[in-house]
Parts: C-alpha cells; sequence; structure tokens
C-alpha cells in the first residue's frame, strides 16, 4: 500500500543523494544542509509517533535540526553548477523531440488526477492500493517517479542523470526552498505563543464583535497586512484564523468554512504582489531582468492587487454568511 | 492578556528589512515568540521540531525536480520558445493575455514550475513583448522597456497566484485543510479548491484589462508622436 510517508522518504533520499553529491564536490555547508534537511524527513514519522507516544526526545532533537538549519542557511552562497549541456545540444534536441517534450512534464499532473479522482478504487487482491490520508499528494509523488521515468525514455538519458538534473535545480534554489516548511511552523509557534489571541484581542478592543462585516474586513485587511509583514500568506493564514476567523466569523457569525478559508487566503495572496518580503516573486524577478528599480515589479502590480483584493472582499461578504 | 510575543512579529519585519537572510530571521521569530510565551527551551524546541516536520508535505514539489531538469536538459525550454515564435499573428496584448490565461490554467493543474521568472518571462515572455510593443510605438526607449518587462513579470505572479489556488494538491488547500482539521471541521480539498474560482476569474478579468489599458496607452502615444510629426 502506498502511503505519504513513502513520499516523504523519496524526499529524504533525494536530499540525502543531493548532500551526498555536494560532499564529493566539498562544497560543505551544502552537504551539511541537506543532509540534516533529509535526516528530518526520514526520521519525520519516527518523531511523529514517539511524539504521540509521549516521548519529547525526538522531536527535541528535530528542533535542534531546524536551528543547525537555520544556522547553516546563511553559508549557502547562490552557486551556478555549469550547465551540464551546451546550447546548440539542447536545441538540437528540441528540434528532434519536439512536442514529445511536453508529455513527461504533462504527465505529472496527470497522474496527480487520475490517482485523486480513482485511487480509491484500486486494489491488489483485498488490498487498496492507496491509503486514504493525503492520496492526492502519494499520487503526486508517484506522477513524478512515472514523469521521470518517461523523460528518461523520451530522451533516451539514464534516470540517475535526471536525479542529478534535480539535485543542480535544487543547489540553485537552495535555502529558499525551506521557507514555506519554516513559516508553517512559525505560525504554529505564533500559534502557541498566543499571537493569534493577543492579535485578537487587540481586534476586538478596536472592533464592535457584534458586527458581522466589520469582523470580516478586519479580518480580510488583517490577511493582507499580515502577508505584507511576513511576505508570506501561509503564515498570516494560521493567526489570523485563529485570532478572528474561528473565533468570530465561523463559531459567532456561522461564517462558511471552506469559503472563508478560500477566499481569506486569496486576499493573503494579494499582499504578497505587495510586499518586498515575498523575494521570490518580486525582487528576484527585478533582479533578473535587470530593472534599475527594485521595486518596479511591485509597482507593476499594485494596481491589479488592489482591484482583485476588492473583488475578492465582495465576493467573500455576499457569499460567506449563506 | 500577553501581548510580548508579538515582538516575534517585529523580528520578522526587522530582520526582512535589514535584508537579513530569511531562514535565520524565521527560526529567531519562532524563538523569540516561544520564550516570551512562557515555553520552556526543550517544550520550545520539540515544538520547533514537531510543527516542522508536520509540514514535510510543503516541500513536496522537489520530487518534481529530477523529472524537469532532465526534460530541460533535452530542450524542453528551447522547444517552447520556438514554438511560441513560429506563432503569427500576436499583438502585445494577446501576447500578454494569452500567457495569463496560460499560466492560470497550468497552476489550476498544479504546473507551477513550468513557467516563471527564469523559465519564461526573461528568455520568452519579455522579448516577444518588447518585440511587439516596438511594432506599436517605434521610439520605445530604455524606460519603457523596463516597465514592460515589469508588466510581464506581474503578469506571470498574477496568474500563478490566482491559479495555484485552484489546485487539489499544492500547498495553499493542504493548509486551509489541515488547519480546519486540526480545529475539527473536516473539509474535502476539492471544497476549497473551488471557492477559489471566482477570484481567479476576476483576478484574470482585471490584469486583461489593465494590459489592454497599458497597450492602448502605447497606441496613444504613437498617435500623439504621428500627429506631432505631422504638423
Amino acid at each position: 500500500m502506498l502511503r505519504i510517508e513513502h513520499a516523504y522518504w523519496l524526499i529524504a533520499a533525494f536530499l540525502l543523494y543531493s548532500g551526498w553529491r555536494n560532499l564529493r564536490d566539498w562544497h560543505l555547508w551544502h552537504a551539511a544542509f541537506w543532509i540534516v534537511l533529509g535526516l528530518l524527513f526520514g526520521a519525520g514519522d519516527f518523531i511523529l509517533a514517539q511524539s504521540t507516544a509521549g516521548h519529547a526526545l525526538p522531536a527535541q532533537v528535530a528542533g535542534a535540526g531546524v536551528i543547525a538549519l537555520a544556522l547553516l542557511a546563511p553559508q549557502l552562497k547562490r552557486m551556478a553548477h555549469p550547465e551540464s549541456s551546451s546550447a546548440e545540444q539542447r536545441l538540437q534536441s528540441a528540434i528532434r523531440l519536439g512536442h514529445m517534450l511536453f508529455v513527461p512534464a504533462l504527465l505529472i499532473p496527470l497522474v496527480t488526477l487520475l490517482v485523486a479522482l480513482f485511487g480509491a478504487y484500486l486494489a491488489i487482491g483485498r488490498h487498496a492500493l492507496f491509503a486514504t490520508p493525503q492520496m492526492t499528494l502519494t499520487g503526486l509523488a508517484l506522477a513524478c517517479v512515472v514523469a521521470l521515468f518517461a523523460a528518461s525514455v523520451v530522451a533516451r538519458t539514464p534516470m540517475h542523470e535526471g536525479v542529478a538534473e534535480g539535485r543542480r535545480l535544487l543547489d540553485a534554489i537552495g535555502w529558499a526552498a525551506l521557507l514555506p516548511l519554516l513559516l508553517a511552523a512559525l505560525g504554529q509557534v505564533f500559534t502557541q505563543s498566543g499571537v493569534g489571541a493577543a492579535i485578537a484581542a487587540i481586534a476586538t478592543d478596536f472592533l464592535p464583535t457584534g458586527n458581522a462585516t466589520a469582523a470580516l474586513l478586519a479580518f480580510a485587511l488583517g490577511m493582507v497586512l499580515f502577508t505584507v509583514i511576513m511576505g508570506n500568506a501561509f503564515a498570516a493564514f494560521p493567526v489570523m484564523m485563529a485570532g478572528i476567523g474561528l473565533p468570530l466569523l465561523i463559531r459567532q457569525h456561522g461564517a462558511h468554512p471552506a469559503i472563508l478559508g478560500s477566499m481569506g487566503m486569496l486576499c493573503g495572496y494579494c499582499g504578497t504582489l505587495l510586499t518586498p518580503m515575498a523575494a521570490d516573486f518580486n525582487l528576484v524577478p527585478a533582479a533578473l531582468l535587470e530593472l534599475r528599480n527594485p521595486y518596479g515589479v511591485i509597482r507593476a502590480q499594485a494596481w491589479s492587487a488592489l482591484w482583485i483584493f476588492i473583488c475578492t472582499f465582495l465576493l467573500m461578504w455576499m457569499l460567506v454568511f449563506h | 492578556m500577553n501581548y510580548w510575543p508579538l515582538l516575534g512579529v517585529a523580528v520578522i519585519v526587522v530582520g526582512f528589512a535589514l535584508r537579513f537572510n530569511a531562514v535565520p530571521v524565521v527560526v529567531t521569530a519562532a524563538i523569540v515568540s516561544g520564550l516570551l510565551a512562557g515555553l520552556s527551551v526543550p517544550d520550545l524546541l520539540a515544538l520547533l521540531g514537531k510543527s516542522f516536520v508536520s509540514a514535510r508535505m510543503l516541500l513536496l514539489f522537489v520530487l518534481t525536480l529530477p523529472a524537469i531538469g532532465l526534460l530541460e536538459r533535452a530542450g524542453l525550454r528551447e522547444h517552447a520558445q520556438r514554438w511560441m515564435a513560429r506563432l503569427q499573428n500576436m499583438t502585445l496584448a494577446r501576447l500578454l493575455i494569452g500567457y495569463l490565461l496560460l499560466r492560470q490554467l497550468l497552476a489550476t493543474v498544479g504546473l507551477t514550475g513550468v513557467a516563471g521568472p527564469a523559465q519564461t518571462v526573461r528568455p520568452l515572455l519579455a522579448p516577444m513583448g518588447e518585440a511587439a510593443a516596438e511594432k506599436i510605438l517605434p521610439g520605445f526607449d530604455e524606460a519603457d522597456r523596463e516597465e514592460l518587462r515589469a508588466v510581464a513579470s506581474a503578469t506571470d505572479n498574477i496568474g500563478r497566484f490566482f491559479g495555484e489556488d485552484v489546485f487539489i494538491a499544492l500547498g495553499a488547500v493542504l493548509l486551509i485543510q489541515g488547519f480546519y482539521s486540526q480545529h475539527g471541521i473536516e473539509l474535502s480539498p476539492l471544497a476549497i479548491a473551488l471557492w477559489a474560482l471566482p477570484t481567479a476569474i476576476a483576478a484574470f478579468a482585471i490584469q486583461s484589462v489593465r494590459i489592454w489599458l497599458y497597450q492602448r496607452r502605447l497606441q496613444r502615444r504613437a498617435t500623439a508622436l504621428r500627429n506631432g510629426q505631422g504638423n
């Protein structure tokens, strides 16, 4: 039976492989970074199981591992590995393979979708092929393996070279790959530390909590502002939900959870368009496109962000309380 | 009410404003908030480790890298470029709106990594857009080029953001589902993803209108230029 844990082990194997290759190339900081992360991924189930059983030590070691990653990250200089094929070779290959190149790339969403839709019905004998929790993600992991296999057939290249290419891309992304996980963890810590509650307390001091529209506006603007501060709507979401969304809007005013969650997150995305803290989307492209103004991209999308926010808020206001 | 944990938020603001590496800034913010909330060091470490490990699904995208890397080595980008260049009758607005639609649809099926500032905007969209803009306005100078590239990158961001929330297997939907299930509300990912559709459509319409207005501005400048020369 395929479970999401198998996908995590696959990631762990890939991270450890990347660490090992960096070790061989004598890039020690990169090697240490990916190996620590790989160990955290490989040991994840054990850590969670022990934690549930009341043994805190493995989770504490994992916490120390996260701090180690934080200390290692500034040492990772962006390094561009030399391209493994020349522009001329790639062009020749592109002309030869044509639209066939799109097939493996499209297999990733296609296989994921098939598993999401039909995975529950697949069985070998009396054993279900996919575990029910996180079936879509398990499908995504399977799809990546299928796509790698298809790519190696289409390009007539052994699969291990694909893994080597993957490591090249991973090194190029570097510590930025880690930010979503860290921000999700930060959100948890903020929730546990009562940051959400403190914000809610401040909000309720200023808000007429009996007024559903005012609370909704505070929630939506809070998503934008908190996203601007944190650079990521994922970090703002748990805080604003725990502070205003869940206690006031859902529990007190009966807001529809799916609409509130989905559209609240999208309000946060409007904040992402406005903030230099979302460096990957706003500052890095400006540098990549050689703009003299580092905020050029933000300026180009600010009005769109405002109008999309207004539309989303109005839609949410009309739909969420029914 | 203990307001001291809010200093963790201040750490984030100051750390980013001073352009420090984001990873230690985020971890420091977590430590500051946790300690000020009165958590003991062992409890804080356990919380940090456990929440980090629980968020492992957010790194699932790295599994796409080997397949994409192999395809790029085999000329995926070059083929896409050649294919785009063969398409005739491309005005600036059609090019940018078409890209917006494609980017949004790709993100909707989870293919956020196929396009992006490095993969498509710099090598494809920006040069093609500049060529299209030069057809409208002959005296297209360096400042205009920068604005065009910024518009292209903004279009890429908007297409990606307001498409990816519709895909059921990406971070946003799973984060929402995870939050609710922690608090005893069970929702299916599809129920959450569907409610991102109205905003996806609104975002497409808004950005398309803004692209069209941008093109019209260039056309008006060109007309003014021609009239000026005529007199």
